[in-house]
């Protein structure tokens, strides 16, 4: 039993508690957006689809501003070593707010979500949950809270997925993304318990401490980084932990196939590189470390799986979702290119890569949820001749997919070009890996390109008389992510700086 | 004044774009007027060239930008990346004489494209979107002096040809579009990386930030040792040019990566023919010259005789493919194979008359094969058909179209006083002069006599004699008893119309103009060629070891 905690104790926890509250409050906002979009899902009555949309859309807006307060605040470590404030945590906030404002600028567009019986009920509120999930995934610094922040992110997206009743796919995919994100989360927390097991410490930087002091036994640490992999990996959906994606991608309602696919991933890439940077300890050299060689081997290998295996198997997809499921099984290889290099320019390179693949990824996905809304449909064979009926979307579909190929002049080309530049930058170290990255890039192109090619270069075979019409805002949108791909593309400077900035948190951690 | 040639192409695509779709003439005129515009940009750069400026590579100590004209040099990325220092891009481009004869000649062909594109009906809009999208990258990577600049360019490239081939091409666009959509980019790949490696080994002289700059890269005395393309590192270097080659062999095309080409011509509508024939396989022989020889001057010395095979297999393959097709435009394509030989094989002479033989053949190929896919595509207009065989006796009756085939066909095949013999003599005089490429060059002179057959051979089956029985034409005769001949489903006129005129005389004239008198081009060459092969020679590629 525990002993009372005496007065001074308890009022000294209160005020660490205050004073970190102080740090924590974009995630205190949008838990309180998250309750007001339940209580105004119950309060208004009739079709309050679209008023609850507007309603996330502007207090997601809204967070914006409390994260740009944060930058005023000092980077500090609070409520006991669990949370941290820092420039790595900010550009992930901005990121997850903005992927969730896109979601559900989708979720607006996708008939088939809207066309339910039963309306929206609480599904922003749910991907408000997930935003906040995300954020602390991208800022815990302690074993515990890390995994209490996925698991957040995991109960809201299991829900989301399934959230077509009626669609068999749907609820198919919602139970696999359960089992397997259980299975995975229960051999996570395999992985945390050794890593306890061996320093008695659950601080991230306490580990690393313990670690470079006391030593290790090699072989429950490869164990154990083997188990926190297997756990990230799933979340980040890399070979070999991928085997939930395609058919969840495939069964989940199209935004938020987007959603988990952008969002969700990126969490676990910044969870990976606050585990990887900060609780292994590094030697000045990073690569003579016994332990570094561990994590570098296995994650090039599954960098390496990730890349052959997504590229190759999309060739082969005939449903437009599953395609770009496989292709973000191929752009987890190559995100985890930049983080195998451990240093400054290959973490900013794989921010910038992300920024890159949230606008084109959530643009493809876009411009699907468009183009289903019409034809009802995400074969491939049904894209035949659309390029025609609806120029801009196709358009900007193809610059989009482009940008997946990672062709200039597009965003995804300088995401590519920084992560291959951090690899060269090691000199001949990491050549065979940008070798497969270039080559499957080569590869990728096939499957990308076969879409535009369904759209411009054949004619549909079915004559349809209704010439499909979009949506004034949605051409608006459209045209502004495919200008933004564009943009980015050639003036990537704001972007790339602020995404150095933020992986200058490490500072000593990298080399 | 470069910016704006270079884009003022896609100035017009923008307006193109807020033109409605069904106001194809305004579109077509637009077009036109954006490359006239260009056209006249060019001679006025041209008029402007200072031919004793060389170019190529900055002087020791010199100006940082080196002999080059009409420099515009913007910083444009700048990074902080820490431990690698700043990482800069520039908008740099500028003109040498390597550059300025592409200039002029994809001006040139623009012009000539946009007029062949005249006839295109179906989705008119985004045709010259793309096509003018597509000129745009052509003219940028001939005045990029930053390799990242060149890269943009470079890549920018595909897909509107991508596209123009695959919507408005033959029945089997689709495959021909992919193929040469997956071949370049196999190339350009590889390229992205050796430009990721220079830009790690290679620092300005006068920041001493590492650069993207062609002009740094071009002296061998910016490289850092040490660094993984830096001197000393033999066999990173060795790869590097190795896959740089490849990427713009593949372009050029050469034996054995050449197979994209000739489905990508028999798909590809007229004008686009023109275009890929006229400038873009330009593109890989100029890259070599700019890029790929005067970075790894040592390895192209080691290489030479290489490369030269490589260019005679190119020239006598290309003419035997070429001695066995059925198709008049793959007949042609094959040429072009064995003509961008000749450009291989002055190169790989590594001299001054082989170097200048090889950039005034680029050009002079340029001319001729743009008048070539022009004078297939008149034919196809009128029979819709290729077929050399279903054809026969044409002179008697489109003697104005017999002509101009006759200059065309003779100036491919290298006939004195026509522009093609002064380039092919100059890489002969190159090829045979160096001690390395003289036995190439002895048994690539086989190439002009298998090039003369199937250029007589074709002519003689389609223009002389008399029409064949299975021939696509019917003939008639009227009450004077002339003969005269129609196509089925042609309502135009038989013979050459103004509008093919337009086209055809001023290449015509050009072509004849320039084998009697070439210096107006190869005086703008000299300097900088000369200039090149000191870069390139053994004494400058010492250094690097």
């Amino acid at each position: 039993m525990f002993a009372m905690p005496s007065g001074a104790e308890i009022q000294s926890i209160i005020g660490t508690l205050r004073f970190g509250a102080g740090y924590f409050i974009p995630e205190l906002y949008l838990s309180a957006l998250f309750m007001v979009l339940i209580i105004l899902d119950l309060v208004l009555g009739g079709r309050k689809n679209r008023t609850l949309a507007a309603a996330t859309i502007i207090g997601l807006l809204g967070s914006f501003y409390f994260i740009f307060q944060q930058h005023a605040l000092p980077d500090a470590e609070v409520f006991f070593g669990m949370y941290a404030l820092d420039r790595f945590g900010i550009f992930f906030k901005y990121f997850f707010v903005l992927t969730g404002i896109l979601s559900v600028v989708i979720s607006m567009e996708d008939e088939q979500l809207n066309g339910q019986d039963a309306g929206v009920g609480e599904y922003y509120a749910l991907i408000v949950a997930m935003v906040v999930g995300m954020m602390m995934m991208a800022s815990s610094t302690d074993l515990l809270m890390m995994f209490l922040a996925m698991e957040l992110v995991g109960l809201s997206a299991y829900v989301l997925t399934g959230y077509l009743k009626n669609d068999q796919r749907s609820s198919e995919a919602a139970l696999k993304y359960l089992v397997y994100g259980a299975v995975s989360s229960g051999m996570l927390l395999y992985g945390f318990s050794l890593i306890y097991g061996l320093t008695a410490q659950t601080n991230i930087s306490k580990i690393c401490m313990e670690l470079t002091q006391h030593g290790y036994d090699p072989l429950v640490m490869i164990l154990a980084t083997l188990l926190v992999m297997a756990g990230l990996g799933y979340k980040m959906g890399a070979v070999p932990f991928h085997f939930w994606s395609p058919d969840v991608y495939e069964g989940a309602p199209t935004p938020i196939t987007a959603y988990l696919s952008t969002g969700s991933k990126a969490a676990g890439f910044a969870l990976l590189m606050r585990i990887f940077f900060v609780a292994v300890p590094h030697v000045s050299e990073g690569v003579e470390d016994m332990l570094s060689i561990d994590w570098l081997t296995i994650m090039m290998i599954i960098s390496a799986a990730s890349m052959i295996y997504g590229n190759v198997v999309a060739i082969w997809q005939k449903n437009v979702k599953r395609l770009l499921a496989y292709s973000s099984i191929a752009h987890a290889g190559y995100l985890l290119l930049g983080i195998i290099t451990m240093d400054k320019i290959g973490t900013q390179a794989v921010l910038v890569y992300l920024a890159g693949y949230l606008l084109m990824n959530i643009g493809a996905f876009y411009v699907v949820v468009l183009i289903s809304n019409k034809t009802g449909s995400e074969n491939l064979d049904d894209y035949k001749g659309l390029g025609r009926k609806m120029p801009l979307a196709g358009a900007a579909l193809t610059v989009f997919l482009i940008s997946l190929v990672g062709l200039p002049p597009t965003f995804g080309f300088i995401g590519k070009l920084m992560i291959f530049s951090a690899l060269i930058g090691k000199g001949d170290l990491f050549m065979w890996l940008a070798l497969v990255g270039i080559l499957t890039s080569v590869i990728s192109l096939y499957y990308y390109m076969y879409i535009p090619l369904n759209m411009f270069l054949r004619e549909s075979g079915k004559s349809d008389a209704g010439e499909p019409r979009i949506g004034m805002v949605s051409n608006i949108v459209t045209a502004v992510l495919m200008i933004l791909t564009l943009y980015f593309g050639l003036f990537f400077q704001p972007i790339a700086q602020f995404a150095g900035y933020s992986a200058s948190m490490f500072g000593a951690a990298l080399n | 004044m470069l910016s704006l040639i270079v884009f003022l192409p896609i100035i017009a695509g923008l307006i193109i774009l807020a033109v409605p779709a069904s106001q194809k003439q305004a579109i077509r005129i637009v077009s036109l007027l954006a490359a006239v515009a260009q056209g006249v940009l060019a001679v006025l750069i041209w008029r402007q060239y200072d031919p004793t400026m060389a170019g190529i590579v900055a002087a020791p100590g010199g100006s940082p930008v080196g002999s080059f004209q009409l420099i515009e040099r913007i910083p444009w990325i700048s990074l902080n990346l820490g431990s690698f220092g700043p990482l800069t891009i520039e908008y740099f481009i500028g003109v040498d004489g390597l550059s300025i004869t592409m200039v002029i000649l994809t001006a040139l062909i623009s012009i000539i494209g946009i007029l062949s594109s005249w006839p295109i009906q179906k989705q008119v809009k985004g045709y010259f979107i793309l096509f003018n999208l597509l000129s745009t990258a052509m003219m940028g990577c001939f005045v990029a002096l930053d390799f990242f600049l060149f890269y943009v360019f470079w890549e920018v490239m595909l897909l509107p040809m991508y596209f123009l081939i695959g919507i408005w091409g033959g029945p089997n666009r689709e495959y021909a579009a992919i193929k040469f959509f997956l071949y370049t980019l196999f190339g350009s790949v590889f390229m992205l990386l050796v430009m990721i490696g220079l830009y790690f080994s290679v620092v300005d002289p006068v920041t001493g930030n590492h650069t993207f700059s062609l002009v740094a890269m071009a002296d061998q005395h910016n490289y850092v040792a040490g660094t993984i393309l830096g001197p000393g590192s033999v066999m990173w270097r060795y790869a590097a040019f190795i896959v740089l080659f490849v990427g713009f062999a593949i372009k050029v095309p050469m034996f054995p990566f050449h197979t994209w080409l000739p489905d990508a011509h028999v798909e590809a509508p007229t004008p686009i023919s023109v275009i890929l024939a006229g400038v873009l396989l330009k593109l890989g022989t100029y890259g070599m010259m700019r890029i790929n020889f005067p970075l790894f001057p040592e390895v192209y010395q080691a290489g030479m005789y290489v490369i030269g095979i490589f260019g005679a297999i190119n020239i006598i393959y290309g003419a035997f493919c070429a001695l066995a097709q059925q198709d008049l435009k793959k007949m042609v394509a094959y040429s072009s194979i064995s003509h961008m030989g000749y450009v291989l094989l002055g190169m790989a002479a590594g001299n001054s008359e082989g170097m200048l033989g090889a950039l005034y053949q680029m050009f002079n190929h340029g001319t001729i094969t743009a008048m070539l896919f022009l004078l297939v595509g008149v034919i196809y207009d009128r029979a819709h058909s290729r077929q050399i065989e279903k054809f026969g006796g044409l002179a008697s009756y489109m003697p104005v179209y017999a002509g101009i085939v006759t200059v065309a066909w003779f100036a491919s095949l290298g006939l004195p006083g026509l522009s093609g013999f002064i380039s092919e003599a100059f890489v002969f005089v190159g090829a045979f002069t160096a001690p390395v490429t003289r036995p190439i060059a002895m048994v690539s002179v086989l190439g002009i006599v298998f090039g003369a057959a199937y250029l007589l051979w074709s002519l003689q089956r389609m223009f002389l004699g008399k029409r064949r029985p299975d021939a696509l034409y019917e003939l008639e005769k009227d009450e004077h008893g002339h003969e005269h001949i129609h196509f089925h489903d042609w309502n135009g006129k038989l013979d050459l119309d103004a509008r093919e005129l337009t086209m055809l005389i001023p290449l015509a004239i050009i072509v004849i103009a320039l084998g009697i008198y070439p210096m107006p081009i190869m005086g703008m060459l000299t300097a900088s060629i000369n200039k090149l092969v000191t870069v390139l020679a053994p004494v400058a590629s010492a250094a690097v070891h």
